[in-house]
């Protein structure tokens, strides 16, 4: 792995491949990481290509290593955090995820149509009257009165929420072991479907979908609170 | 010793200091007042010659339309955003300014661009270090806040290269204090840097760990600092005046200055006292008496300060840190004085605050140390690296008038970032592209960093081009943008003119101006120098034929030295820098027995000084040498 970004026999700087972050650390695409061991790739990584201890380089040398940086942090930024991980093994698999949702955000923004959300089918109960609650503690606000019972009630929901959203993040960690066993099994030469392939992206596209439509309804929840 | 000396600068509000890493150690060095701190006031003459630093200050009481201090607070800035500050300075911009426009400022007849002034305090900085090493210095590290816009951040590359240095890094204040600090204490742990200066308030969080200075978030605002402070006094004593003896100063420059260097001892006063006089004698004789105690200053200044806690309190949420979780709070800018700020620090953090760095000095050791890193590092930084953020988000505006955030703040930077672009129409040549700083949702609330255009898009059907663009914000904080139509392979390397900024070309003029003059005045200065230390040794050398040391010479030796005499007396009065300060050598050298038999009769020495051997560069001074080459003022 690192021959990749180091020349073997001097030690300069190299360009940097156009490779993704998982091969950029030297690692397979599977989802269950060692952050720690993560963590220190990092650093002694960064020791060697950070722009400021390649300062007395040449200059093609110092445009790499400004390259290679920025490779890495972004690398380094992306598999740190396990939503972000998982969204970006899903980019790389093909599945449009983030533009699906910018590009309806911006039709919905042009057209001035509210943007379709799908709630999740075991929360449309719940939804509606959280969504009820905060309508009505933020015109209690704008008109200056104070509802105490009403937002402990809110705060109440919003724990479960939250915890809602930690179940959500066990789940997908299962995912990823089902994900990294069907990997282990191509690297053994055994075969794997499209058809699987295409489950289990889906069923971590629809866990992600879950997560982030509690995570706004987390954050909407705040925004009222903090008022 | 590296001949490429690289000097760590501190282009401060208030105050600006150059240091460099000696030895171990990092070390700021003095003006020729034998000053540290260079006050960051800049003034024109009568003749109209820039008078830069303490010299400055006298013209800013006495003519103060002809000068300007806090340029700081003008840099990367537009006439909007200076609006309330101006009332204060007595300068006066340019009439004919338009929006988006670098800022001009008139001092005299003359008028300077903000980078323009600071290129003026940088080339004191400079020649002070040129001096101290009797070589020149091309290349610096120079400091900025770290909550500084990239339009701010370009605008002090700028001036440096006005002043004639190659910048080769920008590091943020706070993480330069914690190089300081981290070289100090050699500790692991979470360090939270408070940095309120004169003009700008920065709070960072970092982790120390084997000598890496990782920041984890960065918050502060660009427009808070004892200025305020300052301000704020000087508004209450205009309105005394007013109130009480019925005139009205504001628009008297001489008045105003007088009153704020009142104000600003009361206030440096009152952080060692109870209470202060206020005595300021005005324009027409009257006299603006007060007594302020130190609660009421408190008092005042309360809301000031208290604008320091949002942004705390943010940078430890987004660190996902607890205040207890801390392990050191280090204080860093002449405001953190102030007891009031101290407790107030005490309050957020739990903790006492590191109080043993000099707080008007470690950012420049600091920028010493990162100079020293870049320079190839030494024993004692050869483990070091630091890995900062980009402080504010970077976005581009979309449909709606929104800001989609592409970079997240506290990314940890070099960073970069790839958005693909289309066109709309068949046959769209361009593509207009806006980009932001800030964390708002909607783009007018964001800091328009720039716009720019994609030009010279093949003829396509609408939508099937695929403009890759890619963002990279670099070490220094700075954004740098890159195109590349991917079906025509069609690259571009895209300028983005920063707003309030100058264009390469501005820059380019402007150094000739300066970078000229300085190289002659460098070698003029050598000779000058060369020249004094002649004659200093050889007025030593008169002495030494008095004393009683003299007769203990064989003639042989008096020979020698009657032969160095001569040939330095001959080229001394010349241009010849080489050959005088080889012949000063060689009668240093000469002459070395007859001071070691001064030495021994204890005759008192008429000078002192350090042998200038570069090794020796920068050590104590050795054993009085009467005949040592003197000491470079």
């Amino acid at each position: 792995m690192r021959a990749a970004h180091f020349c073997q026999a001097c030690g300069k700087v190299q360009p940097p491949a156009p490779v993704d972050y998982f091969a950029y650390f030297g690692l397979t695409r599977k989802l269950n990481l060692d952050v720690t061991i993560l963590e220190k790739d990092f650093y002694e990584l960064s020791r060697k290509l950070h722009p400021d201890l390649n300062a007395q380089a040449g200059s093609q040398e110092q445009e790499w290593s400004l390259q290679q940086s920025s490779m890495l942090n972004d690398a380094h930024r992306t598999l740190k955090d396990p939503i972000k991980r998982t969204e970006y093994l899903l980019k790389l698999e093909g599945v449009e995820l983030e533009e699906q949702s910018k590009t309806a955000t911006e039709q919905a923004r042009s057209s001035g149509e509210i943007k379709k959300q799908i709630v999740p089918p075991d929360l449309l109960e719940e939804v509606f009257e959280l969504n009820m609650q905060l309508e009505e503690l933020r015109t209690h606000k704008k008109l200056g009165e104070d509802d105490p019972a009403l937002i402990e009630e809110i705060a109440r929901q919003k724990l479960e929420l939250e915890e809602k959203q930690e179940a959500l993040l066990r789940e997908l960690e299962y995912r990823w072991k089902m994900w990294d066993g069907m990997v282990q099994r191509e690297q053994n030469g055994q075969p794997v479907s499209e058809e699987e392939r295409k489950q289990e992206r889906d069923k971590m596209v629809d866990v992600l979908n879950r997560r982030n439509y509690i995570r706004n309804l987390v954050r909407d929840v705040n925004e009222v609170l903090e008022i | 010793m590296a001949t490429d000396r690289i000097v760590g600068i501190d282009l401060g509000t208030t105050n600006s200091l150059v240091a460099f890493m000696q030895g171990e150690s990092p070390v700021v060095i003095p003006g020729d007042d034998g000053s540290n701190l260079v006050p960051s006031v800049v003034a024109l003459d009568e003749s109209n010659q820039p008078v830069i630093g303490n010299a400055a200050r006298k013209h800013l009481t006495e003519t103060p339309e002809r000068a300007v201090y806090s340029v700081k607070r003008l840099m990367g800035r537009g006439v909007d955003d200076v609006r309330e500050e101006l009332k204060f300075f007595p300068f006066r911009l340019a009439e004919d300014l338009q929006a988006g426009e670098v800022l001009r400022i008139k001092l005299g007849e003359k008028t300077f661009t903000p980078p323009e002034i600071s290129a003026l305090i940088l080339r004191q900085l400079k020649r002070n270090a040129e001096r101290f090493f009797g070589a020149p210095v091309a290349k610096a590290v120079i400091t900025v806040p770290a909550y500084f816009n990239d339009a701010q951040r370009q605008a002090t590359k700028d001036a440096g290269r006005i002043a004639g240095l190659e910048v080769l890094r920008l590091v943020n204040e706070p993480t330069a204090a914690s190089l300081a600090y981290g070289l100090d204490k050699k500790q692991n742990g979470i360090v939270a840097v408070y940095d309120l200066g004169g003009g700008t308030f920065d709070i960072s969080i970092l982790k120390l760990h084997d000598g890496i200075f990782e920041v984890i978030s960065t918050n502060g605002d660009t427009h808070l600092g004892g200025d305020d402070i300052d301000n704020l006094l000087i508004t209450i004593a205009l309105d005394d005046t007013l109130g009480d003896l019925g005139l009205d100063f504001r628009r008297n420059a001489e008045a105003v200055q007088a009153i704020r260097n009142a104000v600003i001892e009361a206030k440096i006063a009152l952080s060692s006292q109870p209470l202060v006089k206020l005595d300021v004698e005005l324009p027409g004789g009257k006299r603006y008496l007060r007594e302020i105690t130190r609660e009421q200053f408190e008092q005042l200044i309360q809301p000031i300060i208290d604008r320091t806690v949002g942004p705390c309190k943010q940078a430890l949420k987004d660190a996902g840190l607890k205040p207890e979780q801390i392990d050191e709070v280090v204080l860093v800018g002449g405001s953190t004085r102030i007891p009031k700020v101290r407790a107030l620090v005490k309050e957020l953090f739990h903790r006492e605050p590191h109080t043993d760095l000099n707080p008007d000095e470690v950012v420049a050791l600091g920028a010493a140390v990162q100079a020293n890193i870049l320079g190839g590092g030494s024993d004692a930084t050869e483990n070091m690296l630091l890995l900062d953020v980009t402080p504010l988000s970077l976005g581009i505006e979309v449909a709606g008038g929104v800001t989609d955030k592409i970079i997240l703040r506290n990314s940890t930077i070099p960073a970069s970032a790839t958005q693909f672009y289309t066109t709309q129409v068949d046959g769209q040549a361009n593509v207009a592209i806006h980009v932001l700083q800030g964390e708002r949702e909607l783009a007018k609330d964001c800091r328009s960093l720039a716009r720019f255009d994609l030009k010279g898009i093949p003829p396509m059907a609408a939508g099937m081009a695929r403009i890759e663009v890619k963002f990279l914000i670099d070490a220094n904080g700075i954004l740098h943008v890159a195109a590349r139509e991917q079906r025509s392979g069609k690259e571009s390397e895209i300028k983005v003119q920063p707003s309030y900024g100058l264009t390469d070309e501005q820059v380019e003029g402007m150094i000739l101006d300066s970078f000229d003059s300085a190289v002659e005045d460098f070698r003029q200065r050598q000779v000058i120098e060369a020249r004094n230390e002649a004659a200093t040794i050889l007025a030593a050398l008169d002495k030494g034929k008095k004393s009683p040391a003299w007769g203990h010479l064989i003639t042989d030796e008096k020979k020698k030295i009657a032969k160095m005499e001569k040939a330095l007396v001959a080229v001394k009065a010349g241009d010849d820098y080489q050959a005088i300060r080889k012949a000063i050598d060689a009668l240093n050298q000469g002459t070395t027995r007859l001071a070691e038999l001064m030495m021994d009769s204890a005759v008192s020495t008429a000078l002192k000084g350090k042998t200038m051997d570069e090794a020796d560069m920068g050590e104590g001074p050795t054993a009085p040498h009467p005949m040592a080459k003197a000491e470079f003022e």
